[in-house]
């Protein structure tokens, strides 16, 4: 009987110490914290009005949520799950990124046609950029000179210079740009067009668009096939695009931009994040209100998690130091 | 698995090597000044700017993305009398080919027919009638408002797919609601459905009072049905039929589950920022008409900034193309068909607090594209103005 008890406390001080993977659920208000070992909800935060954007400081000290309809960004202490202050984001943010400094988040104001720039340690609003209507996808350069904003009605992306926070260049793209990714070199922009249906490729050097990706399920209307959030893997050999009411993920080779693969998942998939080492990806499913685990080997979907109501950002938080 | 890798599309080309070229668009609005007839609720509000608000958030849509490449936006409105309609249009046609028309049917076809629309895009703003895109469709007249076979091919989807099969229907004694009613018959046909009784709505009494004692008696002689289908595109009588009927049915048509352009519930695909952005400037809820008129103006704008071209020709073959599509906020890409103008699009049937189905009903298929199995199919169109 005792051995019994103290396996079941070793398993469950293991489980305190595995990594996480932190979900936002849009219409709960709430963070979901999944244990990325057993694969189960081990904690739920209540957070702000409308959670969606979320990220971790790079030193993991503090999460960062954008509390949509609070019209707030919310800094939390990832240990006791507390909102230790707020920031001034601007109206309505959706997305944001967090600079390389960890000093600026730079943040798209939906309602507004803004990017809002916040210095987290002052908590002071630095600049306000205009940009086109709905501002929604962010990205930041790797070499932190460039930050990207995708506007989804006026469907550019917007190219602004960190140093002056002046906008220094527009790329059309299709309609309703949801998400952009800088590739890990700085040399691609990607960004996904929702409506449109694709992801555009652009060269960093000359801002042109260098390749585009469309995807085709057989039986699945293409109106239906939504590219919206992605995530790379480390190792640079695959690109997971998620395809929102198509209910699948697509698998791109990012050195050839062909499409490998399609896995079913949870319904209208919003976004995603890997585990540590990249052999684990978790999808936000917003309609089932639920996350697909999918093993990156072997391209497959093990298992799903019910979450909070419409799940849609998710966040890696490794807790092993 | 089929794979699309398509690089540099040559429109795109076009497009960043004339990224800086200043374009100035130039788009009218000309409402025709109507009388409605009374109708028995006083609580009936129609607001004034119906249609005018949707073109004016339009308008600052395109202005804020033109304001990124050089494009410029300029609206010019007039409201006027029906006499005075023609002489409008032809001043505004030389100064701008964009028009978006706001009227009846036959005053839109007077205006398509005026030699100065010749070489002009028109947009129906407004009239839903069959026959704009049947026989008397127009080259130069596009419809982003949905017809009326669109409205009713969409509850006949629903209906079909909830297997409530049989429908009654009372209509009311104006034109517009025998159109109605003749389109509801005609769904019914197409999806299979059957109409177990027709009623006509012949009440002088004040229903605001009676509809408790009268509508049962009205419609306890109709048969066993499914749905209670309601024509009245006025808003006489509808409101005072639903929960008061002998037994009791989901009701839908211009009353119950709506079908529409748009309507204030509608909130998915992004569908709450145009909502409120909407709401911000005009301080009420966005409806049909100001929809379709955001949607023309937005199309024009589109095609402005696809082609960095101002151009009327170019513009309407882009617009007619199969590169174009427009973000519309309901979960598709709304197009244009090529065989009568007519925008595709999804059509929300709501009540005032939700929507309960977004049609194309989940399932119903088609060849081309499963927007078209909503109003006239390229093989149903008589229209031949736009097979050159």
């Amino acid at each position: 009987m005792r051995l019994i008890t103290l396996l079941t406390f070793t398993l469950l001080s293991t489980s305190v110490l595995a990594d996480e993977i932190w979900v936002t659920n849009e219409k709960d208000d709430t963070i979901s914290v999944i244990d990325v070992e057993s694969e189960k909800v081990i904690r739920t935060i209540e957070v702000g009005e409308r959670p969606r954007g979320i990220t971790f400081a790079h030193d993991y000290s503090v999460v960062f949520v954008c509390a949509s309809d609070s019209d707030t960004v919310q800094v939390i202490d990832p240990e006791t799950g507390k909102v230790l202050h707020e920031l001034p984001s601007g109206e309505d943010p959706e997305q944001f990124i967090l600079h390389p400094n960890n000093k600026f988040l730079y943040i798209a104001n939906e309602d507004d046609a803004i990017t809002t720039v916040v210095d987290v340690e002052s908590r002071k609003v630095v600049a306000q950029i205009d940009v086109g209507i709905e501002p929604e996808g962010m990205a930041v350069s790797p070499d932190g000179k460039t930050v990207i904003t995708t506007s989804e009605t006026t469907n550019m992306a917007h190219w602004i210079d960190v140093e002056t926070h002046k906008i220094i260049a527009n790329s059309l793209v299709d309609q309703r740009p949801r998400h952009a990714e800088f590739t890990a070199d700085g040399k691609e922009l990607w960004v996904s067009a929702e409506i449109g249906g694709t992801i555009s490729i652009f060269d960093t050097q000359t801002k042109q668009e260098k390749a585009k990706i469309g995807f085709e399920i057989q039986g699945i209307h293409k109106d239906k096939i939504q590219p919206v959030g992605f995530e790379k893997t480390k190792n640079g050999k695959y690109v997971f695009v998620a395809l929102g009411p198509s209910n699948h993920i697509a698998v791109v080779d990012p050195a050839n931009y062909k499409v490998l693969d399609y896995i079913l998942v949870g319904r209208r998939v919003w976004h995603m994040a890997f585990n540590e080492d990249h052999s684990k990806l978790f999808t936000t499913n917003g309609v089932s209100g639920d996350v697909t685990i999918i093993d990156v080997n072997s391209l497959k979907a093990t298992k799903s998690v019910k979450v909070g109501r419409f799940p849609w950002g998710a966040a890696f938080r490794p807790t092993k130091g | 698995m089929f794979v699309r890798l398509i690089y540099l599309l040559i429109l795109l080309v076009g497009v960043l090597t004339n990224a800086s070229a200043e374009e100035n668009v130039k788009i009218g609005y000309l409402e025709q000044i109507v009388q409605r007839p009374p109708v028995l609720s006083n609580l009936e509000l129609i607001p004034e700017d119906d249609g005018r608000a949707g073109v004016e958030l339009g308008i600052e849509d395109n202005a804020t993305t033109g304001k990124f490449l050089g494009h410029n936006y300029k609206l010019e409105k007039q409201i006027v009398a029906e006499e005075e309609i023609l002489s409008t249009a032809k001043t505004m046609l030389l100064a701008s080919p964009y028009l978006l028309i706001h009227a009846r049917k036959d005053t839109i076809l007077k205006i398509a027919d005026l030699p100065e629309a010749k070489d002009a895009l028109l947009f129906n703003v407004s009239a839903p009638d069959a026959e704009l895109r049947n026989d008397a469709c127009r080259a130069n007249l596009l419809h982003t408002i949905p017809s009326r076979s669109m409205l009713t091919d969409a509850i006949a989807q629903f209906s079909f797919k909830k297997r409530w099969n049989k429908w009654a229907i009372i209509h009311g004694a104006h034109d517009v609601d025998k159109l109605y009613l003749k389109a509801l018959e005609n769904s019914v046909k197409k999806f299979g459905l059957e109409i177990v009784a027709t009623k006509e709505w012949a009440f002088d009494a004040d229903m605001r009072r009676n509809a408790s004692r009268e509508v049962p008696l009205f419609t306890q002689d109709m048969p066993e049905h499914d749905m209670m289908l309601l024509a009245d595109e006025l808003g006489d009588f509808g409101r005072y039929v639903l929960y008061n009927t002998w037994i009791p049915r989901p009701a839908a048509g211009t009353e119950g589950i709506v079908p529409s352009a748009w309507s204030a519930s509608v909130e998915q695909h992004g569908a709450a920022q145009l909502q409120s952005r909407f709401s911000k400037s005009h301080k009420r809820a966005m409806r049909s008409i100001d929809y379709a008129s955001w949607a023309a103006v937005r199309t024009i704008g589109e095609a402005v900034t696809r082609t960095s071209s101002s151009d009327f020709q170019t513009i309407k073959d882009y617009i007619l193309s199969d590169a174009f599509a427009l973000g519309g906020f309901k979960g598709r890409p709304l197009t244009f068909r090529k065989w009568n103008g007519q925008m595709r699009q999804p059509i929300p049937l709501s009540h005032s607090r939700a929507v309960v189905a977004m049609a194309p009903i989940e399932g119903f298929f088609h060849q081309r594209n499963e927007l078209d199995t909503l109003g006239l199919d390229k093989q149903e169109s008589s229209c031949s103005a736009f097979r050159q």
